[in-house]
């Protein structure tokens, strides 16, 4: 598939006011999760994040968690979820998030090439901070992938600094302290962590963690460029393995934004 | 430089260690690191840290030659009795050195996680002790083969909270325990039971665990002489009575042993990796997803072990190896008729290796030998009575022991 330059793609959609949207899926969740991937593209998905599952996801609540274990429980791997995202020809990036241990296990060099041959733009890895990168930066940078980095509400002023320089493609906002899950009403953190990432970037800076519905989103993207929505579309799909409610759900958050 | 000394900037022994957690830990880690720094730097913390392990905890702990086993074996085998600390293990140690530093810290409420329950019972004490709130998390197997430490720890007034993810054991009620951190990270202080976990875990719980080294060097003086132990022994799961055992003799001229549990040996057969926010040797199937652990004594099983072993067994300066449930069984048995002790069987692996050893002739006849006992089998009896045929009567595996 095309190689989309994910800081590039993700800035013009800035430009044209919109706020940006991606959803986050399970790779290997179901039999068809590539037709959802798809789906979710047609549906107006600006990139779409791609979750390689691993056995121990600390940052993740029970609704990834059990994703994770359903996908692998289905035997579901690395390459067999990179290497079959290349059948894909989308015109939006895809972004990798996994945890460092499968990064290693698999060797940075070779997990850079299968997300190249996935055609992955960037990737996430949560567990993986700016000071321990540069193994994977340099496999990555071989291939033009980015990677991402993350802040939290904890993140002092001048680390924020410091990962906002580091951080391509976008910068990932954890917008509540806390794991990745759905909440009754937006944390305050986010709006706030939103607005003192502004003011230190111009990389999109995209709201991740605990949004859960339409509103929050609308509510949080009046200061931050977008959300990354997971755990409320994926809580739709274990429900409702056909993902038809998820995509319903993520048709309405797209209407919305 | 000292082989056992500060990690560096990054919280690296050698290529292991580290903080690979979520930005979201990051600054309670730091927050923690500067707590400890300023804490350990300071005397009157030690004075109260050392005063409560006195007056509280029961140190020191004695050395206790084995009369009757050594005379078996034809080596000269001498206990540090990490059993007779309050609370039946070395775990004590570590929890009041933590929960006195999360007072310092302004945090009044405690999360830990426990396997067999040995550190959710010594971190329920702490709080007891220092009037806070504790958390404990606990696999739900778990929960259901350690019914009597989790009525201990109700008890204590800690609030014990089953953990339903993954295998839900040990390992899984790491994740959970840190997933509790993130979100109460600004009143709770996450009490981390082993030399393991992000830094500065590996290194304060090795510093808080390395009282039972520096008191066993001084009486090993006393008792035995000016010459060193020909070995030291101490078994490892995550590693941190071995740890601070190893403390005390890392300068000197002893051969460091520490013993895993054959179905959890992270140093014989890891592959270096990160779980739960270390660099470390870990348990991981080819595709990187972690491993269960399985042994006889639950307090190893975790798949992964404390990067600084990690970094001893690099540089050839401890060597690890393992003991089978079977050997295990046989060393508790023997310990329990030779020397009236009744070991946990964690504590038991030190002494399976060392029987091993002395018969093969690893260890030369006449040497001196050191081992941390690091717990009392109290916990275990049920669990072995059922292995050697029941309460009732004595069970087929209970004849005198004869090797």
């Amino acid at each position: 598939m095309n190689f989309i330059d994910l800081e590039t793609h993700l800035k013009s959609i800035r430009k044209s006011g919109r706020p940006i949207l991606v959803p986050y899926i399970t790779g290997g969740i179901t039999n068809d999760w590539m037709h959802l991937v798809e789906e979710l593209a047609h549906l107006g998905a600006d990139a779409i994040e791609i979750g390689i599952p691993f056995s121990d996801p600390m940052i993740d609540g029970p609704v990834i968690q059990e994703a994770s274990n359903l996908a692998l429980q289905r035997g579901a791997t690395t390459e067999s979820i990179l290497l079959e995202l290349a059948q894909l020809n989308l015109e939006i990036p895809l972004v990798a998030m996994t945890y460092y241990n499968l990064v290693l296990r698999a060797d940075p060099t070779r997990f850079a090439n299968w997300c190249h041959e996935g055609g992955v733009s960037g990737t996430i890895i949560p567990d993986l901070p700016p000071e321990e990168m540069r193994p994977l930066e340099t496999a990555l940078d071989k291939e033009s992938i980015v990677n991402v980095l993350l802040i939290a509400p904890s993140t002092t002023d001048e680390r924020l600094k410091f990962i906002a320089g580091k951080s391509k493609g976008f910068l990932y906002t954890i917008g509540v302290m806390g794991t990745t899950g759905e909440r009754t009403d937006l944390a305050e953190s986010a709006t706030i962590l939103a607005k003192r990432a502004k003011q230190v970037t111009d990389l999109p800076v995209l709201v991740g963690i605990g949004i859960s519905n339409e509103i929050q989103a609308q509510e949080v993207t009046k200061v931050a460029d977008g959300v990354v929505i997971g755990s409320a579309f994926m809580r739709r799909i274990l429900e409702d393995q056909s993902g038809k409610s998820a995509l319903k759900f993520f048709s309405s958050l797209r209407s919305a934004l | 430089m000292p082989v056992m000394g500060e990690p560096d900037a990054f919280g690296k022994f050698g290529d292991f260690g580290g903080r690979f957690v979520p930005e979201s830990l990051i600054f309670a880690c730091q927050e923690l690191e500067d707590g400890f720094r300023k804490a350990w730097a300071d005397r009157a913390f030690h004075d109260e840290f050392e005063e409560i392990l006195s007056s509280f905890g029961g140190r020191p702990t004695p050395i206790t030659y084995c009369a009757r086993l050594s005379l078996k074996l034809g080596v000269n085998i001498y206990l540090k009795r990490e059993d007779l600390a309050h609370t039946g293990s070395h775990k004590i140690n570590n929890v009041i050195g933590q929960a006195l530093l999360a007072k310092r810290m302004g945090k009044h409420n405690l999360i830990a996680e426990t396997g067999a329950g040995q550190h959710g019972v010594a971190s329920a004490t702490a709080a007891a002790l220092m009037g806070m709130k504790c958390k404990v998390y606990m696999g739900a197997v778990d929960i259901g083969r350690q019914a009597l430490n989790v009525f201990r720890m109700r008890l204590l007034g800690a609030e014990v909270i089953s953990v339903e993810s993954g295998a839900k054991t040990l390992k899984d009620a790491v994740n959970d325990a840190m997933r509790a951190w993130v979100s109460e990270v600004e009143t709770t202080h996450y009490c981390l039971g082993s030399v393991m976990g992000p830094h500065p875990y590996p290194w304060m719980v090795r510093e808080f665990q390395s009282i039972i080294g520096k008191e066993a060097s001084l009486q090993w003086e006393k008792l035995v002489g000016k010459s060193s132990p020909d070995y030291v022994v101490a078994c490892v799961g995550g590693g941190s009575n071995a740890a601070g055992t190893f403390a005390g003799f890392a300068e000197a001229t002893s051969t460091l042993i520490g013993v895993e549990a054959a179905g959890g040996a992270a140093l014989s057969f890891g592959i270096k990796g990160v779980v739960h926010g270390m660099a470390s040797s870990i348990l991981q199937d080819e595709y990187g997803q972690i491993n269960e652990a399985h042994s006889i004594s639950a307090g190893l099983d975790y798949p992964g072990v404390g990067p600084e072993h990690a970094y001893l067994a690099q540089i050839n300066r401890a060597k690890y190896v393992s003991a089978n449930d079977s050997e295990v069984l046989m060393a508790f048995k023997i310990l329990s008729q030779l020397e009236g002790i009744i070991p946990a069987l964690e504590s038991a692996h030190g002494i399976a290796w060392v029987i091993n050893a002395a018969k093969t002739g690893e260890i030369e006849p006449g040497s001196n030998v050191l081992v941390t006992l690091s717990g009392r089998g109290d916990k275990d009896v049920a669990q072995v009575s059922e292995l050697l045929g029941g309460f009732s009567g004595a069970g087929p595996g209970l004849e005198e022991v004869d090797f």
